[in-house]
This record gives C-alpha cells, sequence and structure tokens, in this order.
C-alpha cells in the first residue's frame, strides 16, 4: 500500500517530467532539424491540438457527440481571414492577437447557433449537428463575397511593422513559436475550465442528466455553456489555421474536416484531458506519411476507426492510462516482454492486411488497362494477378490474428486481471 | 397549372424515395436505438449493386436480387459488428455506424472508381407515361412511385397482420419481456436490421438511375434522411411520412422557381439591388438550404418534431 503512495507521489513528478520534456522537444526539434517539412507538421499538429482539446469538452466531457463541429472552427477561420485584410493597412491589432478575434467568432456562432441545437442530447443532438452543418456549407456556396467561392480568401499575415525581437510573422519559424504559446495557453485554459463547477457538472450531465437535475442544474444550460466555451476554442484553433496558410477555402467549415477532429479526439481517447493531443499528433502523421505512399490511406484510416470503436474504444489514453495503473502497481515490467512477444504476431498481421488493401487497390485502380498490373513496395515486384502473394497476405493475417489472440488470452490478460484484482483490493 | 402538376409528380416521387429511407431508419431507430449513420450508404450499394447485376443479366433480377444482397450483408454487420459496438454504449454505436459509411464509400471509390456510373432506366420503362397539357409525365417515376407505394402497403401489411410482425411490434417496446416470452430477440433485431437496410437498397434500386449514381450520393441523400427524421419525430413512422413528403414537395418547388432573391423582395416592397450577391440569388440555389432551415425552425417551435414522442 505504501509503495502506491509513494508511486503516487512520483506520479506527479513524472507527469511534470513528461510535460516539460514535450515542450522541450516541441521547441527544441524545429530548430535543430531545420526541415520545413518538419515545422509544417508541426504547426498544424499545434493546430489540430487545440481544436481536438475544444471538440473533447463537448463529446468527452459533456457526452456531446457532434458531428458539425467545423462549424465554429471554420466561421472562426473565416472571421480572422476578414479582419486580417481588413487591418492590412492600419495594422490595429497585432497578429499575436488575432487568433482571439477567431475565437469571438466561433464564441458569437455558438451563442447564436448552440441554442437551438442543445435542446436536446444525444442521438438527435448528433443529427442536429450533422444538419447544421450541411447547411452553412449550402451556404458557403450561396454567398462568395464571405466564403470566396471555390478560390477561397487568402490574406498576408505580415503586416504592420516588426514587433519585439524583430517578429513579422513571415518566416514559418516565428508562427510556429505562436502557434506554441496559443497551444499552451489554451490548453492550460481548458484544462483549468474543466476543473471549474460547470467542467464538473458537464461531466454529470454527461453521465445521468436526470440525476444532475434533481441536484438543481439545467442540463440544456450545462450543454449550452460547454458549447460556448468549445465554439470559442475552436474559433481560436481556426482562426490560427487561417493565419497559418493565409487563406480559408469551403473545405475548412466542410464534413471532412468535422470528421477529422472526431476522428483524432476519438483515436486518442475521450475519457482522459490529454488523449486528444495524442490523436490530434498521431492523426496528422498518420495523414501526411500514410498518404504519401499509399492510395488507400482513408480505408486505412476508416478501418482503424472501426477496429478501435469495436475493440478499443478508449482510445490510445485508455490503453496508457492501463499501463501507468499497471506500473503504480508494479506489475508493469513483468509484462514488457510479453507485450514485445505479442509484437510479432502483430507486424505479421498487419503486413498480412496491408497487403490485402495494397494489392486490391492495385488491382481495381487499374487505370492504364495492363493485364499485369505491379505492386512494388520497398524494392520488391508483385505480380498481383499471381495467387501466391494473395495467399501469402491471406495466411499473415491468418497466422498474426491467432497468435496475438493466443499471446492476449494467455499471457496479458491473466495479468491485467490480476491486477484489477490488486486495485479493488 | 402545368408547371403545378409537374412539381406535384416529381415531388411526390421524391417524397416517396425519402420516405423509403427514412422508414427503413425509423423501424431500426426505433428497435434498436440505434441511429444508422450508414444507412445512406447502403442506399448507395443498393444501387451501384443493381448497377453491376444489371449489366450482367438486366435490370428486373436486380431489382429483386440487389436488395436481398444488401439485406444479407446488413444482418451479417449487425450480427457480427454492430452487437460489439453495442456494449459500450449509444455513442459507440453511433461512431460505428459512422466509420461504416465513411468505409463503403471508399470501397465504392475502390470498385466502381469516383466518377458517376452509366445506370440506366430499362427500354421498357424508358418514356412518357401519359401527356397532360402538352407535359409528359416519365413512366420511370410512375413506376418508382408503385415500387414505394406497394413496398409501403407490404411492410405494413407484414408488421400489422403477420405473426413475425406482431413479434416486432412488441419487441419494439419490450424487447426483455418478449424474450422472456421465450423469441430469439437478438435474431429478429438482425433481421429488422437486414430489413431496414434492405428498404433503403431497393430505394438506390430504384432511385440510382433516375437520379445520377455517384458516390457522392450517400453524403447528399444522407443530412437529408436526417433532418426528415429530426423533423417528422424521432421514432414516428406517421411523421417520418408526413416530413418526406413536405420535404419532396418544398424542395422539389424550391428548385423549379427560378426566381431573383430581389424580384421577391422587391413584390413585396423591401427594395434589394437585382445585381447584389444576395439580390442574385435565385430560390434554385437557395433550395439545398431548405430541408436545414426547416429543421431548426422545428426544432425552436417545436423540438420534439411534427409526430414525435416527449422523451420521458
Amino acid at each position: 500500500m505504501s509503495s502506491s503512495m509513494f508511486k503516487e507521489k512520483k506520479s506527479k513528478l513524472y507527469l511534470f517530467l513528461i510535460i516539460f520534456t514535450c515542450l522541450a522537444v516541441s521547441i527544441a526539434l524545429p530548430l535543430i532539424f531545420k526541415s520545413d517539412l518538419l515545422l509544417s507538421i508541426l504547426s498544424q499538429i499545434g493546430v489540430m491540438i487545440i481544436f481536438a482539446l475544444s471538440y473533447n469538452m463537448l463529446l468527452g466531457q459533456t457526452g456531446l457527440l457532434s458531428f458539425g463541429h467545423a462549424v465554429y472552427f471554420g466561421l472562426g477561420a473565416y472571421g480572422t481571414i476578414h479582419l486580417l485584410n481588413f487591418i492590412s493597412k492600419s495594422a490595429l491589432i497585432p497578429v499575436t492577437l488575432l487568433p482571439l478575434a477567431g475565437g469571438l467568432c466561433g464564441l458569437l456562432i455558438a451563442i447564436i447557433l448552440g441554442y437551438i441545437t442543445t435542446k436536446k442530447a444525444g442521438t438527435t443532438f448528433a443529427m442536429i449537428s450533422m444538419g447544421i452543418a450541411e447547411m452553412v456549407h449550402a451556404c458557403s456556396l450561396m454567398f462568395p463575397s464571405f466564403f470566396g467561392g471555390e478560390g477561397g480568401i487568402s490574406s498576408n499575415r505580415v503586416i504592420g511593422k516588426p514587433g519585439l525581437f524583430g517578429i513579422t510573422y513571415g518566416p514559418q519559424i516565428e508562427f510556429y513559436f505562436l502557434i506554441l504559446g496559443w497551444v499552451l495557453v489554451a490548453a492550460v485554459l481548458m484544462y483549468a475550465i474543466s476543473r471549474t463547477p460547470l467542467g464538473r457538472m458537464a461531466n454529470a450531465v454527461r453521465d445521468n442528466p436526470e440525476r444532475a437535475e434533481f441536484v438543481g442544474y439545467n442540463p440544456q444550460r450545462v450543454r449550452y455553456f460547454m458549447l460556448i466555451l468549445s465554439g470559442f476554442f475552436a474559433g481560436v484553433a481556426g482562426g490560427l489555421n487561417a493565419l497559418n496558410y493565409e487563406i480559408v477555402t469551403a473545405e475548412t467549415v466542410g464534413a471532412h474536416t468535422s470528421g477529422a477532429v472526431l476522428l483524432m479526439s476519438f483515436v486518442g481517447g475521450i475519457g482522459s484531458f490529454y488523449g486528444p493531443i495524442i490523436g490530434a499528433a498521431l492523426i496528422t502523421f498518420m495523414q501526411i506519411f500514410i498518404g504519401g505512399i499509399s492510395k488507400a490511406w482513408l480505408f486505412y484510416l476508416g478501418l482503424m476507426f472501426i477496429l478501435m470503436v469495436l475493440f478499443i474504444p478508449g482510445g490510445v489514453a485508455s490503453i496508457i492510462n492501463i499501463q501507468i495503473s499497471l506500473w503504480q502497481r508494479d506489475q508493469f515490467f513483468k509484462l514488457v516482454p510479453k507485450y514485445l512477444m505479442a509484437l510479432i504476431p502483430a507486424l505479421i498481421g498487419l503486413l498480412g492486411i496491408i497487403g490485402i488493401i495494397e494489392m486490391s487497390y492495385v488491382l481495381l485502380g487499374n487505370d492504364t488497362n495492363t493485364t499485369d498490373p505491379i505492386w512494388k513496395p520497398l524494392g520488391l515486384v508483385i505480380h498481383v494477378v499471381e495467387i501466391m502473394p494473395w495467399i501469402i497476405s491471406v495466411g499473415c493475417v491468418l497466422i498474426g490474428g491467432m497468435g496475438l489472440r493466443w499471446i492476449w488470452s494467455k499471457k496479458i490478460a491473466p495479468s491485467i486481471a490480476l491486477a484489477q484484482k490488486a486495485i479493488e483490493a | 397549372m402545368e408547371f403545378f402538376l409537374t412539381t406535384l409528380w416529381n415531388g411526390l416521387t421524391y417524397g416517396l424515395l425519402l420516405f423509403m429511407l427514412t422508414s427503413g431508419l425509423t423501424l431500426i431507430f426505433s428497435m434498436m436505438g440505434v441511429l444508422n449513420f450508414a444507412h445512406a450508404s447502403f442506399y448507395m450499394l443498393g444501387a451501384y449493386f443493381a448497377y453491376q447485376i444489371s449489366t450482367w443479366v438486366g435490370f428486373w433480377p436486380a431489382l429483386l436480387i440487389a436488395p436481398v444482397l444488401v439485406g444479407i450483408l446488413g444482418a451479417l454487420v449487425e450480427k457480427y459488428a454492430l452487437r460489439r459496438a453495442h456494449r459500450y454504449g449509444h455513442i459507440a454505436e453511433l461512431l460505428f455506424t459512422f466509420g461504416l459509411a465513411f468505409l463503403i464509400e471508399e470501397v465504392v471509390h475502390l470498385i466502381w472508381g469516383r466518377t458517376a456510373v452509366d445506370y440506366k432506366v430499362p427500354e421498357s420503362l424508358d418514356g412518357p407515361l401519359f401527356t397532360l397539357f402538352s407535359t409528359s409525365f416519365p413512366a420511370y417515376k410512375g413506376f418508382m412511385m408503385l415500387v414505394s407505394v406497394g413496398m409501403l402497403f407490404a411492410l405494413y401489411g407484414l408488421i400489422t397482420k403477420t405473426r413475425i410482425g406482431l413479434i416486432i411490434q412488441a419487441a419494439l417496446s419490450k424487447p426483455e419481456m418478449v424474450e422472456a416470452l421465450g423469441h430469439d430477440v437478438p435474431k429478429i433485431f438482425m433481421w429488422v436490421f437486414g430489413g431496414g437496410v434492405a428498404l433503403a437498397a431497393l430505394a438506390g434500386v430504384i432511385g440510382g438511375n433516375a437520379f445520377v449514381t455517384e458516390p457522392g450520393m450517400a453524403a447528399a441523400v444522407g443530412s437529408i434522411v436526417f433532418v426528415v427524421v429530426v423533423v417528422g419525430g424521432m421514432g414516428s413512422l406517421t411523421g417520418a411520412f408526413i416530413a418526406s413528403l413536405l420535404i419532396g414537395f418544398i424542395q422539389t418547388i424550391f428548385v423549379a422557381l427560378s426566381i431573383n432573391f430581389s424580384d421577391i423582395f422587391n413584390a413585396v416592397g423591401i427594395s434589394v439591388d437585382p445585381l447584389s450577391g444576395f439580390g442574385k440569388l435565385t430560390l434554385t440555389e437557395f433550395a439545398p438550404v431548405l430541408p436545414y432551415l426547416l429543421m431548426v425552425g422545428i426544432l425552436i417551435f417545436r423540438p420534439r418534431g411534427i409526430m414525435g414522442v416527449r422523451e420521458s
């Protein structure tokens, strides 16, 4: 017992160390590796972190599944870019504070739309959010003066005189540090909100709205307020996005953006505060790297999402949380060799799945109408019409799946069950 | 007069098609409490399967085979995947169907490509049914209406007059009791899901060649179907019927009217510049937003929908 209490105290220390390391890495990485690709990836991740955290305020904390969160993000982006164009000569507002304008746009839209949408919760809310998102998307084609039609609205974030230390936000690295600053501020604020009575009541409304009502709070009001705050931070993210790319198009309010933030938050883990942060980084990496090497990346993303819903609904954060609680009970290091052992069938199975999907894409996506389409992964040449590659791939999937299942049930699950018992004891 | 009749005909056809889609969705929702986001995707699959089968054996076999195939697919999805998601709660079920919709769209992209496919109306039905005041009404639209209404009467008869229908009705409100009485409720759920999905596929088979068959059709119809369900009231078939026809008519009328907003406002006495962005907008261009405006209106004035039951 005392060992775990000691571990609890050490846990706080380790938490600070982890946060500090992440910060240090995110500051140092672009300075050490002067790669444009890395900088643009990190900037995108930064913006998405704020967006995903704001989304989790709705989904994870208040239990509101929204399919239209891109509305607040996109309208915040549009507001910011119009304001930027407006002050481009006079430079009344420093660009550093411009995302705040995006946030205020998001706040305003959330106040207006939120009143209607939070009248109902659960499934109905999901459909209504989808409907509102479609409505805004339909409007975006009707009002080209605000939405910029097909080409969107573009701008230039270098306005006015250089500020402190000669910062103009022209170079991407300067803007990256602004994004980092905003991520810190937004994350701290959102965490603080989750610890206020409003945040706690949001959790209560998520878990048991009827009881929350008996305690004396109107669930609809609580949802409305959380939506307003979430809309504010989504607008901040939108403003940063607008400034980052210096262009906003109708895609920014579109269904893809809404789907992406849902994916990020869910994959990261909606049960923990830090889940969406992991999800945003992970999904952005996957989009860029897998999108670069395979035509089937959207399929992989969809498949991963479905498998996570069915098997790991808590997301990556839930896996990490289990490991942390195992470590606190001194059970973790016993499991590490078993995890390593499980890695082998997992990799084999993964290879098999990749093989089947990629070969299908080559076979069915045959634009040049050759009779012998070829798949060329990593220097190998595989003729897709032959039966051997298919047999190997299916075999890999079967071996991998069965191996994983065996290791899980025989080695890993009993240890986790033991650890759960120790927790309850 | 002629304009009125044509819009009436088109609106009725579209509304009935919407109802075919919404009825399956409402049935699944009433029974299982899960809103099937992939419902419109099965509509799309029905159209594509029918296209593929009709290129092999013709339209009429496709009319029978495609919905059955999709229905079986739906039943399998329910049995092996949806049931798993059910354990983790409503949000997990919703997310699963959402991911499924996404995946189905990717598979359609993979197999049939990203552009529209040439799914044609069969020759025997291609032509005017009758001509009234020099406007001809297409025979195919008449066929669509026939199939929709026939299917719905069959559904109504099945649910109210047969034994299995009575069991389904009972399982709609009291699944545990029905299970306690000895019926295999999970199996009933599976078949209801398959049946609802097959209805959507049938709508796809007949609608796919009247409207265009392309990978974006699921997304286009999907949001309207949800609007219909919200406006009609969650879980109410009658409400879905009224809402489908209402939205079908309103959208058809607005799409057919190419009147500028400036003309409308000027006629009422409010002056709007006919050359401005807003003034140049025609009702046709405004039509896509209408169902959502209707939804917003219903949510403000009558949140439970036209015929929805008050939530407990």
